[in-house]
């Protein structure tokens, strides 16, 4: 018997059922089909202004930096200021997200690469209300590596994209990959990287960035 | 059961009060008949713990139908004690869960179990006592009648009432005092520190007088107390809510008090 | 280190000034942020009905969800091993590096990597494991457990970690100043990030495996998980088969708790949700990703009275609540899981019989269960292994001569009471008028002073002051 054999008949002799019963069958199918909601907190639960709001209150908690812009016209000039106050060159690493390229970038240069040590640029898929959290999909608009290696880490995020729990980010998933499949990586962000490891103390940027600055775009 | 004005209660003085505080089971029997209760109290030894933690099941049953049998003609069996009426209350239908012929009898009695200060509060709707009290004193929560029982807001609210208390609440009143029962001979050195742990919150909050609804933990921290020559008092709340505070205090003294 | 040592072990710990110290620092720290965040969450005792019955849910129906998760792993280009054992586990982690000619793997922070001692089995076969979570590869430095499950370093001070690191580190300039934490963090970060950029393996535990989509999930705020996830050719994730839940939706209901009760943290700086290897157009990912699915006992455990632990989400609340574990660490347990879920979960892996303190060593005081996100009753589950301990005779002779002589009397009322009776009076003779015992035969009297009895028993009164007509 293989492994897999031997483990499915551990766990069903412990269970006291052969895997056959077709009313277990169901509950299963049911519930992967269905995929019922538990307890959604109520905080999330808001209008679209009072989302935001929301969103960008507990990201500021997690020790993320908001700035809010009026249309992706706004985005560049927000950058750049940002990038001068820290000091940072005027060169981001990003993927090749269309609607990031589309930008008008006047004195920015966005460059493929590794981001290893220089700011980097990413566009959300979406962004939860109720934590703070924002979301991104892998591929090659936005590489799973931006959100880690570089030691700042700028994300545009559109108002209308801040949903007020997870569980509406599923939808949205399943809308855009389909029923049960996924993205190869989906990140959820909420501040910048940190550890507590040593003598209990925050500290932030531990492997992954030590600034998260996040433009919304829109929704004034 | 009746439900005549006059409540016949079983007093489960519990054998720690039965041996080495009788005081505490006066002051049980003074409060419950101020409130109005027919107070009885019918041969009993112990409710069964130290046999149920160190795992021995079958003298754990022994003794619970012991005490089920013991307290059958009472409308209620009250305890001075969250820890023995949580056992009572909590972990005894569990025992027979297994036993239809007993699991029914079982279900029954732990429905009539009560902690003292819970049943005063609750079933006698007892809202202040007549004592006083010119003390500061701490609540310190026992961990089965706080977290078995969910008691904790009715000791304090019935201490509100003694006249000249003063009660503040010190931080971790929810921690555990490493009392424990048998823990605290098996695994002294650890059950210390744990005390040692208390003792620190009960000095920072200015106190002079901790509280609390069972002896194990008043003995612990007393005893602790007493070692290193604290002059902290220690008793349980429901002689200050009876009155009956001539009585020296754990660990203290009989006669002449020390200097 | 083994579990059967656990009083020689918590006596060390208690007279370790260090190590005090260290737990200090965090004792308060754990209860009150968790307090914060369950205070800003209505929700909370909700999501925990939830989270509980979501687990218990999916381990009734566990053989179904495996099935389920494994076809949507496949579906997304993954494979699934499955390992019986902690040794099968090892191998197959060897196999797929071995395959790969691997020297390097970097691995984020997995409990079950710790129990199959996953570290000994690639070093013995060529390939250097390094820890990148923090707390983690200070351990790995000092060959040390974890002694907590989300704090794994938290019994060391700032001084230990800056002698390790210039032990260990030896790029270091003797002049570089470490004495704050950023300045060792800095160190730390600067050697990993090598490590993350040239490693041929990333190792990663999972959080949760979601049935619905073949996904799994770590949860991490350093961001180490991460990158080993994304950076290596090869993702093999390590998870043991309770840790599936059947969709999305019911993994954010776990999430909600999870970290609450861990950290205090609404959620973790980083959960990071992974299906399958690098899809076509990708700039990044692993090209192969595996799952290791272990039972080591779980099946076991599943069909027993034990089977609620499997409910466990290792948030390392129980831990950070229990007296016993703030008192002593958790390197006195001697196993890779401490505190009141150790104190389970640990005989289950190694035998009652070699850690048959871990369950006995506790007061009892409820507060594991008062906490736990998945509403495990941790005592119970204790006290059912004192009841394996006491039939198996693996209590200690005097302790059951002195179960059974108590119960001798307990057990027969009348004679209880004259014998009491006349033990009371022998004793309150003894302290004079002190009203206390400054030496007992049993260890009570070591630290503390023993209550003289008042002088008669209660019952004796009680009859005495009835037949006399008279109440109190």
């Amino acid at each position: 018997m293989s492994a897999r054999a031997e483990i499915l008949a551990d766990v069903r002799r412990a269970l006291g059922v052969t895997g056959s019963e077709a009313s277990r069958r169901r509950a299963v199918a049911d519930r992967l089909e269905h995929a019922p909601q538990g307890t959604i907190p109520a905080r999330g639960q808001l209008d679209p202004a009072e989302r935001k709001a929301l969103f960008r209150a507990e990201a500021e908690r997690v020790l993320a930096s908001v700035a809010e812009v009026a249309s992706n016209a706004d985005v560049a000039a927000e950058v750049a200021t940002y990038l001068r106050r820290r000091n940072l060159p005027a060169t981001l690493r990003a993927g090749a997200d269309p609607y990031l390229a589309a930008l008008p970038w006047q004195g920015l240069e966005l460059a493929e690469g590794s981001p290893d040590g220089t700011a980097a640029l990413s566009r959300a898929f979406g962004a939860v209300a109720e934590s703070g959290t924002l979301v991104l999909v892998s591929g090659k608009e936005n590489p799973t590596r931006l959100n880690f290696l570089p030691p700042t880490h700028i994300v545009v995020v559109a108002a209308g994209d801040i949903v007020g729990d997870y569980e509406t980010i599923w939808q949205r998933l399943r809308g855009a990959y389909g029923k049960g499949a996924m993205p190869r990586t989906v990140n959820f962000i909420s501040g910048p990287s940190r550890s507590a490891d040593i003598g209990r103390t925050m500290q932030l940027g531990a492997h992954g960035p030590r600034e998260l600055r996040i433009i919304i775009v829109g929704g004034k | 059961m009746n439900t005549s004005a006059t409540p016949r209660v079983g007093l489960f003085v519990t054998c720690l009060v039965d041996l080495l505080r009788p005081s505490i089971g006066w002051a049980a029997v003074r409060l419950l008949e101020d409130a109005g209760c027919t107070v009885e109290v019918p041969p009993q030894t112990c409710c069964g713990q130290p046999a149920y933690n160190s795992g021995d099941r079958n003298l754990a049953k022994d003794l619970a139908r012991q005490a089920i049998d013991t307290f059958a003609s009472c409308d209620y069996v009250v305890a001075p004690s969250g820890s023995c009426a949580g056992m009572l209350a909590k972990q005894y239908p569990g025992l027979f869960a297994g036993d239809p012929a007993f699991a029914g009898k079982a279900n029954a009695f732990a429905a009539k179990v009560y902690e003292l200060g819970q049943f005063l509060s609750d079933v006698m709707k007892v809202k202040a006592v007549n004592a006083r009290f010119a003390r500061r004193v701490t609540y310190h929560d026992a961990c089965s009648g706080l977290r078995e029982l969910g008691i904790a807001k009715e000791p304090r609210k019935l201490l509100k009432s003694v006249a000249g208390i003063e009660l503040v609440e010190m931080a971790g009143c929810d921690r555990c005092c490493g009392f424990g029962g048998t823990f605290a001979v098996k695994y002294g050195e650890i059950s210390t520190a744990i005390a040692d742990e208390k003792i620190a919150n009960l000095k920072a909050c200015g106190a002079s007088v901790l509280l609390a609804g069972d002896l194990g933990c008043l003995m612990q921290i007393a005893g602790r107390l007493s070692r290193e020559g604290s002059g902290i008092e220690v008793r349980h709340f429901a002689e200050v809510l009876a009155g009956m505070t001539d009585e020296p205090a754990i660990c203290r003294p009989k006669r002449t008090p020390r200097p | 280190m083994n579990a059967a040592q656990f009083t020689r072990r918590a006596h060390l710990a208690l007279e370790d000034k260090q190590l005090q110290t260290a737990l200090s620092i965090s004792r308060d720290g754990f209860t009150a942020q968790r307090a914060a965040a369950v205070a800003r969450l209505p929700e909370f005792d909700s999501l925990r009905d939830s989270a509980r019955d979501i687990k218990a849910h999916t381990l009734a129906h566990l053989d179904l969800y495996l099935e389920a998760y494994e076809k949507r792993v496949t579906a997304s280009g993954g494979i699934v091993h499955y390992a019986r054992s902690a040794k099968d586990a090892n191998d197959i982690v060897v196999s797929i590096c071995r395959r790969h000619g691997a020297k390097l793997a970097v691995k984020g922070k997995t409990m079950i990597g710790e129990e199959i001692g996953v570290n000994a089995a690639l070093e013995a076969n060529g390939v250097d494991p390094v820890e990148t979570d923090l707390g983690e590869y200070i351990l790995q430095l000092r060959g040390e457990l974890p002694s907590h499950i989300t704090a794994p370093a938290v019994h060391l001070t700032k001084e230990q970690i800056a002698a390790d690191f210039r032990r260990a580190h030896r790029d270091l300039p003797e002049g570089r100043d470490l004495t704050e934490a950023s300045a060792l963090l800095a160190e730390a970060r600067a050697v990993l990030r090598k490590m993350f950029l040239s490693a041929d393996i990333g190792i990663t535990g999972a959080n949760f495996l979601v049935a619905e989509t073949g996904t799994s999930i770590i949860v991490t705020n350093e961001g180490n998980g991460d990158l080993a996830a994304t950076l290596p050719k090869v993702h093999i994730v390590l998870a043991s088969i309770e840790k599936l839940v059947p969709t999305l939706e019911d993994a954010a209901q776990l999430l909600r708790v999870l970290t609450r009760s861990a950290t205090g943290q609404e959620i973790s700086t980083y959960t990071t949700f992974a299906t399958g290897p690098r899809r076509p157009g990708d700039p990044d990912g692993p090209e192969e990703y595996h799952v290791v699915l272990v039972d080591n006992g779980r099946s076991a455990l599943l069909g027993s009275e034990f089977a609620e632990v499997l409910r466990c989400i290792r948030c390392g609340a129980c831990m950070n609540h229990c007296p016993v574990y703030q008192s002593v660490g958790g390197h006195a347990y001697g196993s890779v899981y401490a505190g009141p879920i150790g104190a389970v979960l640990t005989p289950a892996l190694v035998g009652i019989e070699n850690a048959v303190d871990l369950p006995n060593a506790s007061s009892f005081c409820g507060a594991c269960e008062s906490v736990c996100p998945v509403r495990i009753p941790l005592p119970k589950l204790m006290r059912f292994w004192r009841e394996h301990a006491f039939e198996r005779g693996l209590v200690s002779v005097r302790q059951r001569l002195a179960l059974n002589l108590w119960g001798f009397f307990a057990k027969r009322p009348a004679l209880y009471r004259f014998a009491t009776r006349a033990a009371v009076r022998v004793l309150a003779k003894i302290d004079g008028e002190d009203g206390r015992l400054r030496k007992m035969p049993a260890s009570w009297t070591a630290s503390r002073d023993f209550p003289a009895p008042q002088g008669e028993t209660f019952q004796a009164e009680f009859a005495r002051r009835k037949s006399m007509g008279r109440r109190s």
